[in-house]
């Protein structure tokens, strides 16, 4: 590894941020197109550019714009708008959830990295060599540049419109290919069974059994029961594990 | 439908607000129990758990029969035989862009001219 460049120096931060961007990369491959289409998508249905842009800065949910631009055209009240957003992004309590350690203490950063925990954003944190989610700098820096890709795909969505003249037909794979490398990298990390049985186990599931737009938020749901359970029977087994111990100790002793 | 400049905002706020509450309530609700042992477990096994959710979610629409032996368009075969790619690069070279450019552009050369 080269030293590390010295914080507070122009040219330290200089690379810190290109070390970051160099991380977005996919990320940025996956948002250019998708924020394009959006943008695209935005305009056809007659929302004004600055309310589309305005969306992408303020609300920054991949699938939650959409699901925003398909209610503002049905004419959707304000409260069947906050709920189906509400329902459609559950799935982040959960990422808060296993971050709550990783973000403590990352003072002024911590609204803004909350802020920004998308799918992706979350991947790209919780998978970063040497925990980028403890090295907040790190962290907000990816956060920001995975936002920045979004509102500049968006703003090309924009302005180009849909006279987009790249092919860009089965782009939407480059995220695929991100959860793939992400989660082999987790893997190589972790070198344990457990997380990816119970994935395999809750994703097919949830697949036969719910309709698609609930699967995500009942896979990752059930993911967090299923472990929730099995740190509940792990620490009664080495709670009694720990009983025996001592009661032998005491046997030993009278 | 109603785009005047004000209702716009209105529509955008309360999204927003919809989409950050849902990422800023367990920051609120469990703010002292960050050094919580079950916490510690989550966020250990919760990651890797949630990211092969995403494959799997990503790919849910793999269909490789539904045109017949062999289908190659966007929802069969390519999407395992990049995946594959992606995988094997990973795994092999252990560089990140270069596994998923390459799956990436696999991907799309089968679906834009085979497909």
């Amino acid at each position: 590894m080269t030293p590390l460049p010295q914080a507070g120096t122009t040219t330290g931060h200089l690379a810190n941020w290109r070390s970051a961007a160099v991380t977005t990369l996919p990320v940025m491959f996956g948002y250019l197109p998708l924020g394009a289409a959006f943008g695209i998508l935005a305009v056809d249905v007659g929302i004004p550019w600055w309310a589309a842009i305005a969306m992408s800065i303020l609300i920054y949910a991949g699938a939650g714009q959409f699901l925003a631009v398909a209610l503002l055209a049905n004419q959707a009240g304000l409260m069947e708008v906050a709920v189906a957003t509400l329902m459609l992004n559950s799935r982040h309590l959960f990422y808060g959830l296993s971050l709550l350690r990783a973000f403590a203490g990352a003072g002024w950063r911590k609204p803004y990295l909350i802020f920004s925990l998308t799918d992706e954003t979350y991947s790209l944190l919780t998978s970063h060599e040497g925990h980028a989610g403890q090295d907040h700098a790190q962290a907000f820096r990816l956060s920001a540049l995975n936002q920045l890709w979004w509102v500049l795909g968006s703003l090309a969505g924009v302005l180009i419109g849909s006279q987009l003249a790249f092919n860009t037909t089965g782009i939407e794979f480059v995220l695929t290919a991100l959860f793939i490398v992400l989660t082999i990298e987790q893997a190589r990390r972790l070198r344990q069974w457990l997380p990816f049985i119970v994935a395999i186990f809750t994703a097919l599931g949830t697949l036969a059994l719910l309709p698609e737009r609930h699967m995500l938020l009942g896979a990752i749901g059930a993911a967090s029961l299923i472990l929730l359970i099995q740190y509940r029977l792990d620490s009664a087994k080495r709670h009694r594990e720990k009983q025996r111990i001592a009661e032998q100790q005491q046997r030993e002793a009278s | 439908m109603n785009l005047d400049p004000l209702p716009l905002l209105g529509f955008i706020a309360v999204c927003a607000l919809a989409t950050f509450l849902t990422r800023a309530l367990p920051f609120i609700a469990f703010s002292r129990q960050a050094e919580h042992p079950l916490v510690i477990h989550l966020g250990r096994y919760l990651p890797p758990a949630v990211m092969l959710i995403l494959v799997i979610y990503a790919m849910r629409d793999w269909r490789p029969l539904s045109e017949g032996a062999a289908n190659l368009s966007a929802n069969g075969w390519p999407m395992i035989l990049a995946g594959l790619i992606v995988a094997g690069i990973q795994l092999w070279r252990r560089n990140a862009l270069l596994s998923i450019l390459t799956g990436t552009g696999t991907y799309m050369g089968l679906v834009q001219w085979i497909g």
